[in-house]
């Protein structure tokens, strides 16, 4: 039965519980809820949350544990003689998964019938033809042994399915029935239900910490496996990113060196474009623009940040980059070799910036106390001379801080490097030349061909790692240094 | 520092006058007029930059929407298309495509010689270059759609191929024809004669916006729709999940939560999550949902999981703030009249603050919508789905694209005209975030509420 079909009987049953719930309690107090201790809608609620949470619980558990524990069970099927070396067994899983979609996908169209499909003695030419016929893929993978794994594997699932699915009814109803059974006058609903709201807000909050448990997860393990594949020494100080991509690992350079080298030096030119915009900009709309003057331009230079980073990719690769071309390429002063450069990503990077930088620094400018200021003038300082030699030293800690957050986002934007930035590695400090970043080369690394078992692979994870660790480093400066500042005034 | 070494007060003011300001005012004066101007320059240079974006995106990205047609009168020889003559769509569908381009060329070709446009292009196959490669799928499908169509002259209105129509659109350029192997000038001096016969001509584009993706040598019939239909499926996703979750989390820590570690910990976590780059995101749902729990890739089920995790900071701060707003006289009235706590943040606060969370969802869910990175990783590009899916559990489970990651695609690929269809479904794009902030916009101003 499909997960939305059971969704639906669990939901059936859980509203059946809410009415029966609160019609019982009703009675129970001679049809008056004011001889109840709670309001009717409780005793429902008691009812339909006892029944839809345990068994919504035991769905999600069981699907989550179900594929590992048939793939445990159906594994040692396939003899170790059977497998080419080269083929590991996560591989060899899923194309025993995938002949059992195949079947199913068989037997579903009519092609196969259900008796020869679960047959473990079943031919294996005469399936694979029949499997052929209906339109199901058959790769050089299979064979006898994985057509055997194949069927076990679907009739397991088969069996579990159907365990799942009366277990969860099953505990739906239970719960159903408990929550009737205690609608009695006495019963405090009310106090039960919040109890049981609070639990969800509290499990609520902590996705957050799950998601962080992870991220922190998924790269560590990646991580491990990596560098068991390949030596650490080698990946932190190797001057040389050159992935092989023969997919069997070995002679590839996986050197992270240029890799971050590149990925500085587009956020530093990113930087140098958006800090003294932003900057100025920043001090203009707080100290000398008009109500009105500060009305328009805040908002228009905030449209920059609500511009998908894609669209700063295209216009880097279509617009940036031709132009740079016409300037500094073939035409101009031949410094540049082709329409991607460093140069190209960190222009449309920094005017992504711009408002990141604008618009912290505002806030931060605006928070320096009139007394300065004011103190200032009266010194008879003009507004610039007080701008520069008394609210920028006072603001200063705090525009730091905005700018290592701008930094931090620099260092993990993707979409622009991708399309702008080029695919070659390279430790140079021509600013037109082609370089790549640790963001460009995790896409790349991860959206080929290659095998998730190989290090060509593995590594975009210790690449995701190290730019996890950098940014969270930086956006934790960021703040640390944002939140001492402020408290300087308070 | 004593008065006898200080000038005296005469010899200072001696060269100065009250009206006439001296050296120093003046250049004062001068460094706090240039100070001014580069504030007015930083945010000239801002507008600037956002003005030359837009028109970039607009003039760019105009042309997918308009798109060259190729009216001509296809008769459909029954010699070719159904031999036995039976009518049978079964017989009939296997004549493959190239049985049918000979006819349209054909076509194309009588109609050129009744225009009596004088052409060094004699044979039907040199018209090849100026119809598209999908012109004789279409021709394939109304036939087979209607078989007693075939013996009778249909007009058809096909697609141009894509120099054609780059080449009315001022893309492809007389100049560059040369060096290229799909068109000639001749083909150009053709098509120059056939625009004033009204037998090519270019108008509004529906198929940009509701048509599927095509291979890349077919840029002319690519389009954006089915992308769109993933990217709504995903935005469902993110909506489903990211608000009532963000909504409760919001609602532990600002009204429930007791100030100790673990509520520490949580919040110290939101606040890093938010600044946690996408594509850390994108390999978490690569590792977590597709290598570990197996679910299918390039799904949006599965971009909107991931979409949905970098999205509840979003909703969780704001959710936190507007939740922040509602002033305690309304808690400590509702609990003065019997109500429990949680009665009174469901029944009172709550609502006082949907406003506030409902703007920030919509804004979270816009940021959402035009994310690509993660979903570069789960796979979510290089596939073309040909057609959209019917129903919820195809549209979540199978495999599809959305906006900004087939914005993506076209741009990746050589062809400038594929870059016009990326320049176009960024505007379409532009025109949902542009809507969604707007519609941000107006239920902030409101709902506004002065306490």
């Amino acid at each position: 039965m499909s997960v939305i079909w059971l969704s639906a009987i669990i939901l059936t049953i859980s509203l059946g519980g809410f009415i029966l719930g609160r019609r019982r309690a009703l009675s129970s107090a001679g049809g008056s809820s004011k001889k109840l201790h709670s309001l009717p809608v409780y005793y429902g609620s008691n009812a339909f949350m006892k029944s839809v949470v345990p068994a919504f619980g035991i769905l999600i558990i069981w699907m989550l544990i179900q594929p590992f524990y048939i793939n445990g069970q159906v594994a040692p099927m396939i003899p170790p003689g059977e497998v080419e070396t080269d083929v590991n067994t996560g591989l060899l899983m899923s194309e025993v998964r995938r002949t059992a979609e195949g079947i199913d996908e068989a037997v579903r169209s009519g092609m196969l019938d259900e008796d020869f499909a679960v047959d473990a003695n079943a031919d294996f030419t005469d399936m694979t033809e029949r499997l052929k016929d209906a339109g199901q893929i058959v790769t050089t993978q299979f064979s006898a042994p994985v057509l055997r794994a194949a069927q076990a594997y679907r009739q397991m699932s088969g069996v579990s399915r159907t365990m799942m699915t009366i277990v969860v009814i099953a505990v739906a109803l239970a719960g159903a029935a408990w929550g009737i059974k205690q609608s009695d006058r006495d019963f405090r609903a009310r106090n039960v239900v919040e109890q049981g709201v609070l639990a969800i807000l509290i499990a609520a909050a902590s996705v957050a910490i799950l998601t962080t448990i992870g991220i922190i997860l998924s790269l560590i393990f990646n991580t491990i496996e990596f560098f068991r594949l390949y030596p650490a020494a080698d990946f932190f100080t190797l001057l040389e990113w050159a992935p092989s991509f023969s997919g069997r690992g070995g002679s590839s350079s996986l050197g992270i060196l240029p890799l971050l080298w590149g990925t500085i030096y587009i956020s530093v030119i990113a930087l140098l474009v958006a800090v003294p915009i932003g900057l100025y900009s920043a001090v203009y709309l707080s100290e000398y623009a008009s109500a009105r003057v500060r009305g328009i331009a805040k908002p228009l230079l905030e449209i920059l940040a609500g511009i998908p980073t894609i669209v700063y990719g295209l216009f880097a690769l279509l617009t940036i980059g031709p132009l740079l071309m016409s300037v500094f390429g073939d035409d101009g002063t031949g410094w540049m070799g082709g329409g991607r450069s460093v140069m190209t990503a960190g222009i449309a990077m920094g005017i992504m910036l711009i408002p990141f930088v604008s618009s912290l620094s505002d806030d931060i400018i605006n928070a320096v106390p009139q007394s300065l200021r004011d103190g200032s003038y009266g010194l008879g300082a003009t507004r610039s001379e007080t701008i520069r030699q008394v609210v920028l030293p006072a603001a200063l800690p705090g525009i730091v801080g905005a700018i290592l957050l701008a930094a931090s986002r620099a260092i993990g934007e993707t979409m622009i490097v991708v399309l702008g930035a080029g695919a070659a590695a390279r430790l140079s400090l021509n600013p037109f030349e082609a370089m790549t970043t640790v963001t460009a080369k995790i896409v790349s690394q991860l959206t080929g061909d290659s095998d998730f078992a190989s290090p060509e692979a593995l590594v975009a994870f210790a690449l995701g790692i190290t730019l996890f660790v950098l940014t969270l480093g930086l956006n934790v400066f960021a703040l640390f240094i944002v939140r001492k500042y402020r408290e300087q005034y308070e | 520092m004593t008065d006898a070494s200080l000038p005296a007060p005469s010899e200072r003011r001696q060269h100065t006058s009250l009206i006439a300001p001296d050296a120093r005012t003046r250049k004062r004066k001068a460094a706090e007029a240039r100070f001014r101007m580069y504030g007015i320059a930083g945010i000239a240079t801002g507008i600037f930059f956002l003005i030359v974006l837009l028109v970039s995106i607009v003039s760019s990205g105009a042309g997918a929407f308009q798109q060259t047609f190729i009216n001509v009168p296809v008769y459909l020889d029954p010699a070719k298309l159904d031999k036995n003559g039976n009518r049978d769509p079964e017989e009939m569908s296997k004549v493959s495509t190239f049985g049918y381009s000979p006819l349209i060329q054909n076509a194309l070709l009588s109609l050129v010689n009744e225009q009596s446009i004088e052409t060094p292009l004699k044979k039907g196959g040199d018209m090849k270059a100026l119809i598209s490669a999908s012109a004789a799928a279409q021709v394939r499908d109304v036939v087979l759609a209607n078989p007693d169509l075939v013996g009778e002259t249909i007009d058809f209105r096909i697609l141009a191929s894509s120099r054609v129509d780059g080449y009315l659109k001022d893309r492809v350029q007389r100049e560059d024809v040369a060096r290229d192997k799909n068109i000639d000038a001749e083909h150009l001096d053709l098509v120059d004669a056939l625009v004033p016969a009204g037998v090519v001509e270019k108008t509004f584009n529906m198929a940009f916006i509701t048509g599927a993706d095509a291979s890349e040598s077919r840029a002319e019939s690519a389009g954006i729709g089915v992308a769109m239909i993933g990217s709504f499926f995903m935005m469902l996703v993110v909506l489903v999940l990211s608000l009532p979750i963000g909504v409760a989390a919001s609602i532990y820590l600002e009204e429930f939560a007791p100030k100790n570690r673990i509520t520490d910990i949580i919040e110290v976590n939101i606040a890093n999550l938010a600044a946690v780059p996408s594509i850390v995101f994108g390999i978490l749902g690569l590792a977590v949902f597709i290598q570990f729990m197996h679910l299918p890739q390039s799904a949006p089920l599965v971009g909107g999981l991931v979409l949905t995790l970098m999205t509840l900071p979003t909703i969780i701060i704001s959710t936190r703030a507007s939740l922040k707003a509602v002033p305690p006289s309304i808690r400590d009235a509702a609990l003065g009249v019997g109500a429990s706590k949680m009665q009174a943040v469901f029944h009172h606060v709550l609502p006082l603050a949907a406003p506030g969370i409902l703007t920030g969802t919509i804004i979270g869910l816009a940021q959402a919508l035009g994310e690509t990175a993660p979903l570069l990783l789960i796979g979510m590009v290089g596939f073309i789905a040909s057609n959209a899916p019917d129903g919820l559990a195809s549209g979540l489970l199978d495999p599809n694209s959305a906006m900004p990651a087939q914005i993506y695609e076209w741009a990746k690929r050589a062809d400038p005209a594929f870059y016009e269809r990326a320049w176009g479904g960024i505007i379409i794009l532009l025109v949902f975030l542009i809507t969604m902030n707007t519609i941000a916009v107006i239920l902030r101003r409101r709902f506004e509420r002065r306490w």
